[in-house]
């Protein structure tokens, strides 16, 4: 019997699965604290006893890994003009599966290189000017960044005449640094692929060891990739069998947002603005998380404008997470509802900030209209992922959030059908889509259900 | 190619988009390197493309007798951002109405474009005009 194993390192919990190729299905789950201090083994091995306990003795076929230990793949995006390459470099390093923490456009200042020390991130993306355009800056930004005194890697994804020059102000430092295509070659045009794969072999290579993988990473079958790439890997192989979808994951830190579609204007007489965005799209909202980030949905929804009528006590429901973080309100508890609108807030303003936007221009021709970003409105299927909604007695009103009716400037889905992914299992099925695509969509097929 | 880069478009919400693919053509022909920005170009763009770009100069196109609205403040806008002294050249129907041209031309000058062109002006002639200003020999 060929069974393949996939892992999940979380930051709190270890999460295996087994799968049977045969079956088409997962024969087993089971979970176990991350042991990220002593060695993540620990924990593996845990949850493996745990898993088998359940299906008896496995023997796998292969192994398969994601992790998103130790904080995941932390970066920061410098570019230029902020909404060309500064937006490419985030666009790219976000669609590698990294959390991108914070995005720098012209020259960095003292106070910016402060802050970037104090991020310390793993990784840096760092362009600036189209092939033959701008060097000051990139130039200047290299020296800058070349000055914080961090362990962090740079990939160089600028104007094609001054990478190297760019590579050796880092290297001289004493920093890594490689040099790869820039993200946007000639002006308005994104090319993200070489830097993806950047991000990949340095993730790889640099980032298991100072998370402490590296041992686990020799027991498996293909190297560790960032769980939100294989979360995004799931949804692009889903959409190959199902069409153009959304996948939103509410979790308690962020809400992130996948899209799988092209996102061409769906309305007739529409022109295109501005820098053209990714048939496979994602997108990560740092302040619009269920717990760890509920003050700052709270604050994100009132600034918006967003109706809070059923969260009376919202001020009091936040002293509650923050003291303990866990909290999951029962059926008796005055907050029980409380968690479907926050969810639903969170997707609301998630999708919105995802989608494109219905731009209107008057002119002696009379009204122009212009699209900047996708059209999510033919998306067939949108896909819930997380506690909140997945624990939830009414997901479809959760879920509804992500929609809007004809007309709204905002290009959200307009009449999609909601699924939801019960048991969890995208990044694992992206994992397995590594090894097997077609078994990755057989399961989940199955699994990914309608509501 | 001579190695200068040129950001043209058609500024405001102005639609038309046949003259400004010629002038992008005949640029390109003439050995420049053009960014073409297409109609419906706000001053914000031009002046974005310019600084990723590193353009040596920005062409403005206007056909629908806005543009005397549409580009004030352009100038200032480039000095703000960076762009102190690229030359900046203007051509189209620039106003409603038939005024004379040593007028108009004197309103875009005064607003601190370099050059200022009249309908019916051949792309030779900005080729030539441009090619001079840039030091191309």
């Amino acid at each position: 019997m060929k069974t393949i194993l996939t892992v999940d390192f979380g930051s709190t919990f270890t999460k295996v699965s087994a799968v049977c190729a045969e079956k088409a299905e997962i024969i087993g789950t089971a979970k176990a604290f991350t042991t990220i201090e002593t060695d993540i083994r620990d924990g593996l091995n845990n949850a493996l006893r745990e898993l088998e306990s359940q299906t008896g003795k496995l023997e796998f076929t292969s192994r398969l890994a994601a992790s998103s230990a130790g904080g995941g793949l932390k970066m920061v995006a410098v570019g230029l003009v902020p909404g060309l390459t500064a937006k490419a470099a985030s666009t790219a390093a976000c669609s590698a599966g990294a959390k991108v923490v914070k995005t720098y456009a012209y020259e960095l200042s003292h106070a910016e290189q402060q802050e970037i020390y104090d991020i310390n991130p793993d990784l840096i993306l760092l362009s600036g000017g189209t092939d033959g355009g701008n060097k000051e800056v990139i130039l200047h930004n290299a020296a800058k960044l070349a000055e914080i005194d961090q362990n962090f890697a740079t990939i160089i994804a600028g104007n094609k005449s001054v990478a190297q020059n760019v590579c050796d102000v880092l290297v001289r430092s004493g920093k890594d640094a490689r040099v790869c295509d820039n993200v946007m070659p000639s002006f308005n045009t994104l090319e993200i692929m070489s830097a993806k794969n950047a991000i990949r072999d340095l993730f790889m290579e640099k980032i298991i060891e100072a998370k402490g993988l590296s041992e686990a990473a020799k027991m498996m079958s293909i190297p560790i990739i960032p769980t939100p790439l294989s979360v995004f890997e799931g949804a692009q192989v889903l959409s190959d069998s199902l069409g153009p979808i959304l996948v939103v994951d509410v979790g308690g830190a962020t809400t992130d947002v996948y899209s799988m579609c092209s996102g061409v204007p769906t309305l007739p007489n529409v022109g295109m603005k501005g820098l053209p965005e990714p048939f496979a799209k994602r997108t990560v909202e740092g302040d619009l998380g269920m717990r760890y980030s509920l003050d700052a949905l709270v604050d994100a929804a009132s600034t918006a404008g967003r109706n809070m009528d059923d969260l009376d006590n919202i001020s009091e429901f936040q002293a509650l997470c923050k003291a303990n973080p866990s909290i999951v309100p029962d059926a008796n508890s005055p907050f029980h509802s409380y968690d479907e609108k926050i969810c639903g807030l969170a997707i609301d303003m998630a999708v919105e900030r995802h989608s494109g936007k219905l731009e209107t221009a008057f002119s002696p021709h009379g009204e122009i209209f212009y699209q900047i970003g996708k059209d999510l409105s033919d998306v067939k299927y949108v896909i819930g992922v997380g506690g909140a909604i997945i624990y939830s007695a009414n997901p479809t009103s959760i879920l509804q959030y992500a929609t809007t009716p004809p007309g709204n400037p905002y290009l959200k889905p307009i009449n999609p059908k909601f699924l939801i992914d019960k048991k969890y299992i995208f990044s694992a099925m992206g994992l397995v889509s590594r090894v097997d695509k077609q078994l990755a969509i057989k399961i989940m097929e199955k699994d990914i259900t309608e509501v | 190619m001579n190695g200068k880069t040129l950001v043209m478009g058609v500024i405001g919400a102005d639609v038309h988009a046949v003259g400004i693919k010629i002038l992008s053509h005949a640029f390109e022909k003439a050995g420049f390197k053009v960014v073409n920005l297409g109609v419906m170009v706000s001053q914000e763009e031009y002046i974005e493309a310019a600084i990723e770009t590193a353009a040596d100069a920005i062409v403005v196109s206007s056909l629908y007798g806005h543009g005397e609205l549409d580009c004030r403040g352009l100038r200032e806008k480039c000095d703000e951002a960076g762009l102190v002294g690229i030359p900046l050249y203007v051509g189209g129907n620039l106003v409603v109405g038939k005024r004379n041209f040593e007028e108009v031309e004197k309103i875009f000058l005064d607003m601190g474009f370099t050059r200022a062109y009249p309908p019916g002006t051949t792309p030779e002639r900005g080729i030539e005009d441009i090619s001079k200003d840039l030091g191309i020999a």
